[in-house]
This record gives C-alpha cells, sequence and structure tokens, in this order.
C-alpha cells in the first residue's frame, strides 16, 4: 500500500438495504431534492437550454443578420465549411495550448497558495485569503487592460524593468509576435483565475482528515512522504473538479485576447472565431455552427474527465 | 449601464421591493440592487416615456463636442425636441456591431446615429436608415466637399447627412525635414520621407496594427497608385465581386507598405501601432514624420497646457499633403469622418432629420472643428477666421479632402477590411508578388461563404 486514504465505507449498501433498493426515507429525501432544486433547474433550461437549441437549429441555415430574406436551409454545410479551413484548426490549437499552459501553472501555484493559507497563522488568515481572492474580483477585461499597459511598449514598465533577462529589450514589442503575445494572455489569464483554483483545493485539503496525517506521522513518515502518501490522494476528487472547472472555463478564453492583440498574429481563440463570424460578420449561421462545435468540444472535455478520470462530483461534495 | 438606470425612478420600485426585504434581513441591500438592475434594464429596453419629442443621438466618442452641439440644438428648437446623447463604443468596428445588432432588432430607440462612411451602404442596403426627403437632401449636400458627399451616398441616393469629414495629413517635424535637405513645399514620396527619416534617425509613423486603419492605410496607398480595392462592386451577387488587389497598382501599394515596415525609420512597434501610439511617436524625441489625422495637433496642444510636453514639440509640427506612392501622380489620402443617419425604426424621422440639420450647421461645424479638431465638410467653414486661428494648417486639410479617396463602398465592406487585415498584416511580412492574389482568394471564399474570417 503506497498511499493511504479513508475506506470508501459509505459507498457500500447497508445489509438490511430492501431489495429494490428505495426505502420511503430516500424517496422522500428525493422528492424534497426535486423540490429544492426544480425552480433552479427550470430557469437552467429556460437560460442555458433554449439558445443552445436555437444555435444548434441556426447553424443548419445561411442567414445574415442584415439580409433576413434570403435565409435558406443549407443543412450541414456550415460545419463542412468551418471543419475543412486551417483557420478553425489553427483557433483548436490556440486555444488548446492557453487551456494546457495555464491550467497546469495554475495548479501548481493554486496548491501552493492554499497550502500557505491552510498553514498561515489564525490572525493572518483572513487577511491572506482576501489578498490572494483580489486578483479573481478583478472583471477580466480590466485585468487584460492592466496587463497590456504594463507590456506595452510605450507606457509599459515591463521593458524598462526587466532588461536585464534574456531577450527581453526597451524595444520588445509584446504584442507583435505570436509566441511572446500568447505569454502575456497566459501570464493574465494565470494571475486572474489561480485564485479559483486556490479556493477550490483549499476546500480539498480541508477534507484532508488530521487522523491519517497523525498516523503517518507516528510511522515517521517525512513532510513529503505525508504530502505525496496522504494529502494528494485524500484530496484527488478536489483536484479533478478545480480541473475540471478550469479547463472549461480556459477553453473558452475571449476577452484577454479581444483586448491585447484583437486576434492579429495567430493568437486567435475558437470564441474569438464565434464572435467573428456571428457579430462582426452577421452570419448568424456560419457563427452559430462554430458556436455548436466549442460547446460539443466543452462538452467532450467534461466528459472524458468524468469518464477517463474518474471524477466523481458527488464525493467532492463531501457525501 | 449607469445611462439606463438614471433614467428609473427609484423611489417608486423601492416600494415594491420591500417585502421581499423584510423576509430576510441579512440581504435587503443586495435584492434591491438586484431588482434595481433589473429595472433599470427593462426600462431601457422599453425606452422612455418623455413624448415623441425626444431625440436619442447615438454618438462616437469624442472630446464632447457632440454633447455640446445636442445642447444647443436643443436649445434652438425651442421645445419642439431635445436631444438626448448615447455613447457607442470607441472603436469604429464596435460601433457598427451595436447598432446593427440593434437595428436588426427594429430599436426605436435610434433616432440619429453618428456614422462612420465605409459602414454606411451596408446601413442603407439593409434598410436601417429612414429614406432622405428630398429637400433635406439638397440642402445638406450643398458646398460640401466631394467626399463626405459621396461617402453618404449609396446606389445613387443620399442616404445620410453629412458632418465632418476627416482625412490624413503628413504630419512632420519642421527641424527634421530641414536637417534632412527635404523640401517639403514640393509634394513627398514614400521613399523620400523614409530615407529622410533613416538619415537623421527619426520615425516614419503610420498604422500598421491590424485594425481598420490598416485598411485605411492601405486604400490610400492603393488609390495613390492609381488603383482600387474594388473594382466592380456587384450589389446583386456580393460573390461576383472584382477586386483590384493583384493589379500593378496593388502590387506597388503591397511594395510600399512593405519598404516603410522594413525601414528603420518604422520602429519597434511598427506592427501594433495605431492612430494614437504613431501619434505618440511624433511627440518623442525621435518624432519625424507621422500619416495622422488632424487630431495630432490639438491633442499636442492639450499635452502643452496639462504641463506634460514641451511648447517647442508643437511649433515644431507642420503638415503636408499625403506622401505620394509614385512621384509622378498626386496622392489620394484616406476620407473618413462621420456622417449622421436617421434610424429608419425611429418614431420622429421629421423632427430626427430637423436636428441632423442643425447639428451639421456650418456653425456647429466650425465650433467642431475648433474645439475637438474635427475638420467641417461644408467648404465655407475653412474660410472662418476663428478656424484658420486655431487651426493653421486648416487649408492643407481642405485641399486633402478634395484629393481624398473613399474606402470601398459595399454592403459587405467588413468583410473586404477585415480580409485585407488578414492579408496584409503584419505589414513587414507583405510579399508584393503574392499577398494580392492571396488576399484576394480569401476575401472571394469569404463572400461565397466557403471560408472563416
Amino acid at each position: 500500500m503506497t498511499t493511504t486514504t479513508l475506506p470508501p465505507g459509505k459507498k457500500t449498501e447497508p445489509v438490511s438495504a430492501p431489495k429494490n433498493g428505495i426505502t420511503d426515507r430516500a424517496r422522500s429525501e428525493r422528492k424534497l431534492g426535486w423540490l429544492l432544486a426544480g425552480p433552479a433547474f427550470a430557469v437552467m433550461l429556460l437560460v442555458t437550454a433554449y439558445p443552445i437549441v436555437q444555435a444548434t437549429y441556426e447553424s443548419l441555415f445561411d442567414y445574415r443578420l442584415t439580409d433576413p430574406e434570403n435565409r435558406s436551409f443549407v443543412g450541414l454545410t456550415n460545419y463542412w465549411v468551418i471543419l475543412t479551413d486551417s483557420l478553425w484548426w489553427q483557433s483548436i490549437g490556440v486555444t488548446a495550448f492557453i487551456t494546457v499552459v495555464t491550467v497546469a501553472v495554475e495548479l501548481v501555484l493554486g496548491f501552493g497558495l492554499a497550502l500557505v493559507m491552510v498553514k498561515a497563522l489564525r490572525a493572518l488568515r483572513p487577511v491572506l485569503r482576501a489578498a490572494i481572492l483580489i486578483p479573481y474580483a478583478v472583471i477580466t477585461v480590466v485585468s487584460a487592460f492592466a496587463w497590456q499597459f504594463a507590456f506595452d511598449i510605450n507606457s509599459g514598465f515591463v521593458n524598462s524593468w526587466f532588461t536585464w533577462l534574456p531577450g527581453v529589450s526597451e524595444n520588445t514589442d509584446w504584442f507583435g509576435d505570436r509566441w511572446t503575445a500568447l505569454l502575456v494572455i497566459c501570464l493574465a489569464e494565470i494571475w486572474k483565475t489561480t485564485p479559483f483554483i486556490s479556493l477550490l483545493l483549499l476546500a480539498g485539503l480541508a477534507q484532508v482528515p488530521e487522523v491519517l496525517q497523525e498516523a503517518a506521522k507516528v510511522d515517521g513518515a517525512t513532510r513529503w512522504q505525508r504530502m505525496w502518501r496522504v494529502t494528494i490522494p485524500n484530496m484527488k476528487a478536489a483536484i479533478m473538479v478545480a480541473l475540471l472547472f478550469r479547463t472549461l472555463d480556459a477553453f473558452r478564453v475571449f476577452d484577454t485576447i479581444f483586448i491585447m492583440t484583437n486576434g492579429a498574429n495567430g493568437t486567435e481563440s475558437v470564441s474569438f472565431l464565434a464572435y467573428r463570424q456571428t457579430i462582426a460578420r452577421l452570419e448568424i449561421g456560419l457563427g452559430s455552427a462554430v458556436s455548436v462545435l466549442l460547446f460539443l468540444c466543452v462538452v467532450a472535455i467534461a466528459f472524458s474527465f468524468i469518464k477517463l478520470f474518474k471524477v466523481d462530483l458527488a464525493q467532492a461534495r463531501g457525501e | 449601464m449607469p445611462y439606463a438606470a438614471g433614467r428609473t425612478e427609484p423611489g417608486t420600485r423601492a416600494t415594491t421591493i420591500r417585502p421581499a426585504a423584510r423576509r430576510r434581513p441579512g440581504r435587503p441591500v443586495a435584492a434591491a440592487a438586484a431588482l434595481l438592475v433589473t429595472a433599470g434594464t427593462l426600462a431601457a429596453c422599453g425606452g422612455d416615456g418623455g413624448g415623441a419629442s425626444t431625440l436619442t443621438w447615438y454618438i462616437n466618442p469624442d472630446a464632447g463636442g457632440q454633447a455640446e452641439i445636442a445642447a444647443r440644438c436643443t436649445e434652438a428648437a425651442d421645445g419642439r425636441y431635445t436631444i438626448e446623447t448615447a455613447l457607442l463604443p470607441r472603436d469604429a468596428a464596435s460601433q457598427r456591431e451595436q447598432l446593427i445588432r440593434r437595428l436588426a432588432a427594429n430599436d426605436a430607440s435610434i433616432d440619429l446615429m453618428s456614422l462612420d462612411p465605409p459602414f454606411i451602404p451596408e446601413f442603407a442596403q439593409a434598410g436601417f436608415l429612414a429614406p432622405v426627403p428630398e429637400d433635406v437632401a439638397e440642402r445638406v449636400a450643398e458646398d460640401v466637399v466631394e467626399s463626405a458627399v459621396e461617402g453618404s451616398t449609396w446606389d445613387g441616393e443620399l442616404v445620410a447627412v453629412p458632418f465632418w469629414a476627416n482625412t490624413q495629413v503628413l504630419w512632420y517635424r519642421k527641424s527634421v525635414a530641414e536637417a534632412a535637405g527635404l523640401n517639403m513645399d514640393e509634394p513627398v514620396t514614400w521613399e523620400q520621407i523614409v530615407q529622410a527619416a533613416e538619415e537623421t534617425g527619426t520615425l516614419v509613423g503610420a498604422q500598421g496594427a491590424r485594425a481598420e486603419s490598416l485598411t485605411v492605410w492601405f486604400n490610400a496607398l492603393i488609390e495613390s497608385a492609381g488603383g482600387s480595392i474594388i473594382t466592380d462592386a456587384s450589389p446583386e451577387d456580393p460573390a461576383q465581386i472584382e477586386l483590384g488587389l493583384t493589379s500593378e497598382a496593388g502590387r506597388r501599394a503591397a511594395e510600399v507598405m512593405k519598404m516603410v515596415a522594413e525601414s528603420d525609420a518604422a520602429g519597434p512597434a511598427f506592427s501594433t501601432s495605431n492612430e494614437d501610439s504613431s501619434a505618440t511617436g511624433l511627440e518623442s524625441e525621435n518624432g519625424g514624420f507621422n500619416v495622422n489625422y488632424p487630431f495630432v495637433y490639438p491633442r499636442a496642444l492639450g499635452a502643452v497646457e496639462a504641463g506634460t510636453m514641451d511648447p517647442s514639440v508643437p511649433e515644431d509640427y507642420a503638415a503636408a499633403i499625403f506622401p505620394r506612392v509614385n512621384e509622378d501622380e498626386p496622392a489620394a489620402p484616406p476620407y473618413g469622418g462621420i456622417n449622421l443617419g436617421v434610424g429608419a425604426f425611429s418614431e420622429s424621422p421629421e423632427l430626427a432629420y430637423e436636428a441632423a440639420e442643425c447639428i451639421v450647421s456650418d456653425e456647429n461645424q466650425a465650433y467642431y472643428f475648433v474645439t475637438n479638431g474635427n475638420p467641417a465638410s461644408a467648404t465655407s467653414v475653412y474660410d472662418d477666421p476663428e478656424v484658420l486661428e486655431a487651426f493653421p494648417m486648416a487649408p492643407v486639410i481642405q485641399e486633402s479632402l478634395e484629393l481624398a479617396a473613399p474606402r470601398p463602398q459595399t454592403p459587405y465592406y467588413n468583410e473586404i477590411s477585415v480580409g485585407i487585415q488578414r492579408a496584409y498584416h503584419p505589414p513587414s511580412g507583405v510579399d508584393p508578388g503574392q499577398t494580392g492574389e492571396a488576399a484576394t482568394e480569401l476575401i472571394k471564399a469569404v463572400l461565397a461563404k466557403e471560408d472563416l474570417l
């Protein structure tokens, strides 16, 4: 046995459970559950399912907003146009790159910050938590502007403060090259959303039973061993939920790119592509098809997280 | 939406939410705030009940001139109408997006709108502009610079009211031109100013960022070389539009673009430079030349007034006609500005046209020119002594407006412009032999809805 976790005691059926699986109590609990969640569910259907269905329907048409009379049914043509266009695949690549880089860095940083918040002195804890949370409270557009101004060649301070770094000079045009632009975009995203991931991980850290830590200590485990063998295995569910939420979020990146480069130099993400077709070109059909494909990507990510990594959302809730 | 929220009556709304607040003592502020926001939004959507005499004018951000003109015309109207202004986003593309989405939803709150000329054909073709009454059309096109009338016309008819007409001139530092031995009284070419800047170690500023301003620059270059982006607009079937990008003029325009972007005079951030950052370049100690709008001058004067710039800098400024592409062909500077459209769903289009005529009066145009640096479209304003005093370079601007060539006029302007931005950015990566062809292919495929943009 290399890791120490609590046995999944609550998951096993009690011996006295009735054969058909549902007790009266379970049934009434289920009913109460529906009553409590029902209104929220109905609202979700209204504000989420309805637009998704409408977008899917419109994606089958050739429909320009300024020319509604010439709307015509074209079947899956829009999807064919998108999937055979190199711009789509380039955007997928950029989006995947930003997602992988930001989520990986955020996970490590967020875990560090969560540990700091847990271990901090009781008196310092509220101040520390507030300080760590501030970037998350900043509106994305504002944070994008702040980072853009910092790296701007005319008004930014980065070019004069960091000239000692290799590759940085007074004349470095951060937004004029694809990779430097993506670097700044990733930095802004990481700065802004690390607090979110660290909050979720903090909740996970709090769930690790102190008894296991003490038992490991008694057995002579080092700090490092306790981290890898006790803490992390016990918060696997919390880590997976944090990763899932952030990945879904990161895959829809838009604001930062819109502000910083407006998609120039090959920095367009999939959401940006959807914006270009729907809002700028007014091609509702083509744009809806991009949105539907983006939605399918997000569903695929969520599905693979839940099935492949076996993330149990219920366990993360502490059931 | 602070503007919309300001129109609700907090007193009446507050009474409706009080019971909810009492039930949950911890949340009254949040609940009240949420309800107020919702109420404010709903009120804005429903339009205000102030009667037909309130006209809403959607304006592009400026230095406060349009709001002042709105107030002046409201006063002059003597109670017949009140003009309220509503602010649009900063850049022209976002202004178009917001207006077009509202108009597609038959928004009756849009009475007047400040329109960037290249988008006017799209609005007119979609039926978003109320027809201009004949007598108004006659009056507002009289004694107006040719490019502004052309920019307000679609399919042979005046569809908008010319307001102010913008053009780019070649701003330069007198000291730099002198040091390089360049005679600015004669027309200069792009090669000459780049060479002069390289000799003196100064900058040539232009708009190399991937934005509308890149299309503006490219259009001026190709028009100066005697060509056009669109050679046949073909309004019936957009896929049949003929482009002139692969012509000799198109190749020459690409050559000049590449030459400027690759020279030492372009500066380190040329591929992200826009109107503002290139004006900043002219203000800096290695400022030399800058093709830009007239706002450059009041901007420098403003900085002197604020104490952030030495008075010697604007004193060193001078303006000349846009540089030539070919030595023996006159330049075709960019044309821009703002024309006024009346919303097709406005409840009082007659009053809106009356207001539009007041807004574009010579007096208001002169005021706007002097205070905001936005040149008039009415020719008589250029004889106004007050204008000449505030803008010593007004005659250059007037001459430039007469030479100016509008951007391609087509309802599919956005596709053309964004296609050009994609193909010709970064300017240093342009290949004069191939970029024209690649851009033509891209734009044609996009118009045929076979490609993404």
